[in-house]
């Protein structure tokens, strides 16, 4: 077993620049295989054929009209959450209090509905936006306060700030239980509909796509193209070159963490005012976790996020229309977002690295 | 005030234990410098793979009177350790061989231990296409729950301090030499050291990668095992879908809080315990608004411990250096 002249028979090595659509081909052949993983396991448990399996996913987000639209305000609702997340996970600031930011500003705007809901529609708007933005911001700055100041471990105080946020929403749903007893708010002002958003168009959530949409299309030139973008992504790489050069890397974190929990405070004020018209600890529905990974998949870029949020959740309520259609679990639905995260994030690492195998010596050492 | 203690221990004990094993398994992640998100995940999975092992079992017998009291529990325990090594596994693989991000994969598989969890929790039955209402495997919950036969005679000591079931101490056991192997021994030097400084340890001959996959992987079974008691014991073998909630995030929290000490884990897991039930405890009249304040505590406290700790950095009181970090040997 002498092995000391030789190098060992698998050897990893970084790769150079490729070019772009050599990372997107792997990334969709690795979607496609996880697709076909699905389909396989699918086809395991419920006992149908592949087909059925596939156009029943298919059907679950283009079926009909109105599940178009939902499939749409979802996109949208996960987008707004990733997109928040994205200026500090740029930064390397691992925000995965989503879910506890986007909370504070739903709770911010549902409180704005119910304590003013005898003053004109226009003022409570306005102030619902206000403050869920403040309140989003809020959340979000207090672990950036402390990373700054002391390098407190961000990723694990976004994450409690969650719970603290979701107990305060459940504190908050028995105060304002509607009606008594029931232990949740029900819908908030049902006929006066204070606070409820205008309808734009044909369908309810047009108003909160055209939203995103603006704030995605921002966020892609303010990461791009503004100094403050640049700043982030100096902070990113190197906090060291970025304290060299002279750029203040607490502000930048407690800066970047605002904006962050502002967008959050903005998704909750839209499920709040654009959609659900009430509260409850479960309204973002773990948006803040999936968006970690519709933005981590994207590689941070906004308008790849696009697509990363519509696979997600096409998937997701695919997998929920599998469940239906063959009388199974919705938690069939989450199976098969993780399997086909697996393959995603397994794949990210033949975009970056490259195996090489020991050319020759394999032979005569046997 | 006596009788408070008496019927309060055992139940803050019930639900630390839980916590306890999960803690346990991801400190020891931890030190290997690999943050495992997916422990809530992994919990999940344990506790659903020792069902579905319980499930088996119970089918396959004839009649309910032929259950062997030691395959009842070997067969569970061991679909659950099995399952909990084949997730923690594929955390390693993702992150320490593809060196994928840990934060992502280890949420991916929260998602996906839940999933599965809720997932066979709801169509077990139906899939296997038995004829019973629902899951509720009480003849194997009684066999994990024996516990010792002088507690009862002890009174008040016995109820505290004895009447719980093998779970519990293995638990307290698990944490005491995971604290003892970690702090004392050479194996726990390594583990530190590749946590630290995987760079270091490497060229001191330290295999990091094997460090990192033996951690993780035990790490994920022991954290699997507190899935296990929470349906088996704590549950009486009822598995509903979401019951065992938060305590998966709970359990990393205790990691916090503890400052990465298992042994410390032993008492602040049943503190973290007595929390979780404080609410129920509260004469707050008719005011339940306030019992979801009180749910709020373990949490709470865990920030505090966590800013604390950042604030008077000492040096023995930090996460380990490269938590979070893969480790590639030619990236300098």
């Amino acid at each position: 077993m002498n092995k000391q002249n030789q190098g060992p028979l698998v050897h990893i090595v970084k790769r150079g620049v490729m070019p772009w659509y050599f990372g997107w081909s792997i990334r969709a052949l690795a979607i496609v295989l996880a697709l076909v993983a699905c389909g396989i396991i699918s086809s395991l448990v419920t006992g149908e054929n592949a087909v059925e399996i596939y156009t029943a996913i298919i059907d679950g987000s283009f079926g009909s009209k109105r599940k178009v639209w939902v499939l749409l305000q979802n996109v949208a609702m996960l987008l707004c959450v990733a997109l928040a997340l994205t200026p500090a996970f740029k930064m390397k600031f691992w925000n995965l209090g989503g879910e506890g930011q986007a909370l504070a500003g739903a709770l911010a705007s549902a409180a704005c509905m119910i304590l003013m809901k005898d003053m004109p529609n226009a003022l409570v708007i306005s102030c619902m936006v206000i403050t869920s933005i403040l309140a989003g911001a809020l959340w979000g700055a207090i672990p950036a306060v402390f990373k700054a100041k002391f390098g407190t471990n961000e990723t694990l105080f976004t994450l409690m700030m969650n719970y603290v946020a979701m107990q305060i929403v459940a504190y908050y749903s028995v105060v304002w239980e509607n009606p008594k007893g029931s232990g949740n708010i029900g819908v908030i002002n049902p006929n006066t509909m204070v606070g409820w958003f205008p309808q734009v168009g044909s369908s309810k959530y047009l108003l909160n796509i055209i939203i995103v949409a603006v704030l995605t299309i921002g966020m892609y030139i303010y990461l791009k193209y503004s100094k403050q973008g640049y700043e982030i992504a100096v902070v990113g790489e190197s906090e060291r070159t970025a304290r060299y050069i002279g750029i203040k890397v607490d502000r930048i974190i407690i800066r970047t963490m605002l904006i962050s929990g502002a967008i959050c405070g903005i998704a909750g004020l839209l499920l709040v005012g654009g959609t659900n018209h009430t509260l409850n600890a479960d309204i973002v529905s773990g948006r803040g976790f999936t968006a970690v990974m519709v933005a981590w998949l994207a590689k941070f870029n906004p308008i790849w996020m696009v697509f990363t949020s519509f696979l997600l959740v096409f998937l997701g309520r695919g997998a929920g229309e599998i469940a239906t259609d063959f009388g199974l679990n919705q938690a069939f639905g989450d199976i098969l977002t993780g399997i086909i995260l697996f393959f995603i994030i397994g794949s990210e690492f033949f975009i970056t690295y490259k195996i090489s195998f020991r050319k020759s010596g394999r032979k005569e050492d046997k | 005030m006596f009788d408070f203690i008496v019927s309060f221990f055992p139940r803050a004990i019930a639900q630390g234990v839980p916590l306890l094993y999960g803690s346990t398994g991801e400190i020891i992640t931890q030190k290997s410098g690999n943050m495992n998100l997916g422990i809530p995940g992994v919990m999940y999975v344990g506790g659903i793979c020792g069902v579905i092992g319980a499930f088996v079992y119970e089918q396959s017998l004839p009649s309910p009177d032929a259950l062997n009291p030691v395959l009842a529990v070997l067969v569970p325990t061991l679909s659950c350790l099995i399952s909990s090594l084949l997730m923690g596994l594929l955390f390693c693989f993702l992150t320490v061989t593809l060196r994928a991000n840990q934060n992502v994969t280890g949420l991916a598989m929260t998602t996906f231990g839940v999933g599965l969890g809720n997932f066979f929790g709801g169509s077990l039955i139906k899939l296997a296409g038995a004829d019973i209402p629902f899951l509720a495997l009480s003849a194997t919950s009684n066999c994990f729950k024996k516990s010792l036969p002088v507690a009862d005679k002890l009174g008040w000591f016995g109820e505290m301090f004895l009447s719980y079931s093998f779970l519990v101490y293995l638990s307290i056991a698990i944490a005491l030499v995971a604290s003892y192997i970690i702090n004392r021994t050479r194996t726990g030097l390594h583990l530190r050291a590749v946590g630290e400084n995987p760079n270091t340890a490497d060229a001191a001959g330290i295999n990091v990668n094997r460090y990192k996959y033996m951690a993780t992987c035990i790490g994920c079974m022991i954290a699997g095992l507190g899935g296990l008691y929470y349906v088996m014991d704590y549950a009486s073998g009822i598995w509903a879908n979401n019951a065992f909630g938060d305590r998966g995030w709970l359990a990393i929290a205790l990691v916090i809080f503890t400052i990465w000490r298992p042994n410390v884990g032993v008492l602040a897991s049943f503190l973290f315990g007595g929390l979780y039930i404080l609410h129920m405890y509260i004469p707050s009249g008719m005011n339940l608004a306030v019992k979801e304040l009180y749910k709020m505590l373990p949490y709470v406290v865990t920030i505090i411990v966590l800013i604390i700790s950042s604030m008077r950095n000492q040096r023995d009181k930090q996460p380990p250096a490269s938590l979070g970090l893969a480790y590639f040997r030619e990236e300098r």
